[in-house]
């Protein structure tokens, strides 16, 4: 199964352009262009339902997510999230000083473009920054506490926006820029770009996950997957994307994936926060 | 010899409640020493049938849990994945318009252990039960109620690619 | 200590719907721990019991092969809002728990 998909990309590899509207860096004009391949191709989906990926594509797997969401698995890591976040550091200060309305219902503003340091920051990167700031020890960004957090900080988003800012400064345009290019660019000894399995393969079966399309992608993240039986982090899901594709991955906070969760929530910009998601 | 269905016991049940947790011995006067007796609200540990999880045939385990077989019905609604999207985590609901309906039994034929799960259902209580279980392999998932004293069951093959016993 | 239990108590016309979710490794024991190679031993949820009124409406006898952190939907005839559900559980090592819930 894996070879034909081998195969099917090698042989659509000459053909695999990106999704961009013109030449020069317009991200607004990518994000329609975007948008437009999906809804075209998935023309029996609404846009928001791009957000919950497989389980839009397949009626199979949709009923049996239904029926975990009435009372989900990851609901003892949203409390547990919902404790760290309300609970101070050493010094007595907390989150909420650090982020805007306490850390509550603002996850659709992240990434972020901080001008100071003409860097993207995501809300991982947010939340170990306050920490640190704060005199305390920065979480794994891969494992379980990181992932309790932002998937509370998630949930109080739920049914927002996704509502990205790209301000008109050409170190955020070119941030958007390179992940843009990481997210188009083949790697690995598969050969594969993120856009190989989330863009010309989405909604096909990949041994027997079905691929989910790119839009939206962000807008679920942090996920909680049955394979794990726990909540993952977006940089557990970036790290692991590219070591399945046998390429190396990079450190999760590095900058390239920073910048790749800048452009890929852009694209996602106007849907639902769906978060934490819950995928196979 | 533990009797799983209890239904025709229930007066006994309710005279007997004010009886201390575990006291079984001040039972055995009664002759009810062999009753399944959950004292209070307490999940009482005794009342678990240990010896229908540990076989490996349907047939094995109806016979410890009820000491009956079990035969084909219509009127049983078994709920599960055509293709299970992770073994650890099957979605799983029974329900029936049988009367009288005093116990359900989950079996997952494949599983190392083919009892997967069993309720108890009281006069009152409606004969459902939703539950999330784990599935080693592809597998004939079966549920059996019991419904005035007989046996009756339901089957469905639901397709498993991850197993969900570590594999 | 918070309790393991979780409960979703719905009267609606003349029945309550429950849900509840444990928190509960389940762990079946055929498991390996990854870093010592050794089986996890068994750790599972046995009995779990719901009473209302002063009477059982259900009872879960469970074995290995339910899910970690063990969810159940039952439905019984009765139960209007405000009245309590009483939940206990009982796991192979003897440990347990309980939790006195309101039906909504």
């Amino acid at each position: 199964m894996l070879r034909k998909c081998f195969i099917a990309v090698a042989i659509v590899a000459g053909t695999a352009q990106p999704l961009l509207a013109a030449s020069g860096v317009n991200p607004e004009a990518d994000r329609k262009a975007f948008v437009k391949y999906f809804t075209e191709k998935f023309p029996k989906l609404k846009l928001k339902d791009f957000v919950n990926g497989p389980y839009s594509m397949d009626e199979d797997l949709y009923k049996q997510w239904v029926a975990k969401e009435e009372f989900p698995p990851y609901e003892f890591t949203l409390e547990k999230g919902k404790k760290m976040l309300a609970t101070p550091f050493k010094n007595g200060k907390t989150y909420a000083d650090c982020f805007e309305n306490k850390g509550v219902g603002i996850r659709q503003n992240y990434p972020k473009f901080d001008p100071k340091r003409g860097k993207v920051i995501t809300l991982e990167v947010a939340v170990n920054e306050c920490r640190e700031a704060n005199g305390e020890k920065p979480y794994n960004y891969k494992k379980g506490e990181m992932a309790a957090i932002t998937a509370y900080m998630a949930y109080t988003s739920r049914g927002k926006p996704m509502s990205i800012k790209i301000p008109d400064d050409p170190r955020a345009l070119a941030a958007y820029k390179k992940g843009e290019e990481f997210f188009y660019t083949r790697r690995g000894q598969f050969n594969f770009a993120c856009s190989s399995c989330h863009v010309q393969m989405a909604g096909m079966h990949l041994r027997t996950e079905v691929l989910a399309p790119a839009l939206g992608l962000m807008n679920a993240l942090p996920v909680y997957r049955s394979k794990w039986g726990a909540v993952g982090t977006t940089s557990r899901r970036l790290t692991s994307c590219n070591s399945q594709v046998r390429a190396t991955p990079l450190k999760p906070n590095d900058e390239l994936y920073r910048d790749v969760e800048y452009f890929l929530s852009y694209m996602g910009n106007g849907l639902p926060i769906s978060g934490p998601g819950a995928r196979p | 010899m533990y009797e799983f269905s209890d239904a025709p016991n229930m007066a006994r049940r309710t005279i007997l409640k004010g009886a201390v947790a575990g006291g079984l011995a001040g039972l055995t006067g009664l002759g009810l020493s062999s009753f399944p007796f959950p004292a209070y609200a307490a999940a009482d540990a005794k009342e678990w049938p240990a010896d229908a999880f540990k076989q490996k045939s349907e047939a094995d385990v109806l016979k410890a849990l009820y000491g009956k077989t079990a035969e084909a019905s219509d009127k049983i609604s078994l709920d599960a994945p055509e293709i299970a999207e992770n073994g650890a985590v099957v979605p799983i609901a029974v329900s029936s318009t049988l009367p009288n309906v005093t116990g359900i039994a989950i079996l997952v034929l494949n599983n190392p252990n083919v009892l997967a799960a069993a309720y108890k259902i009281p006069a009152g209580t409606e004969a459902l039960a939703s539950n999330r279980l784990k599935m080693a392999k592809t597998s004939k998932v079966v549920a059996v109620m019991e419904s005035n004293g007989k046996l009756y069951s339901a089957s469905k093959q639901v397709k498993v690619t991850v197993g969900g016993c570590g594999g | 200590m918070a309790s393991t239990i979780r409960i979703k108590a719905v009267a609606s016309g003349d029945a309550t719907t429950v849900q509840s979710l444990i928190r509960h490794p389940m762990d079946s024991g055929f498991v390996k721990d990854k870093k010592t190679g050794k089986p996890i031993p068994a750790h599972f949820i046995e009995v779990l019991n719901f009473e209302h009124g002063g009477k059982t409406v259900f009872t879960a006898f469970w074995g290995p092969a339910v899910s970690k952190d063990p969810y159940v939907k039952f439905k019984f005839k009765g139960g209007k809002k405000g009245d309590e559900l009483k939940i206990s559980w009982v796991d192979n090592k003897g440990q347990s728990d309980s939790l006195v819930a309101k039906i909504r």
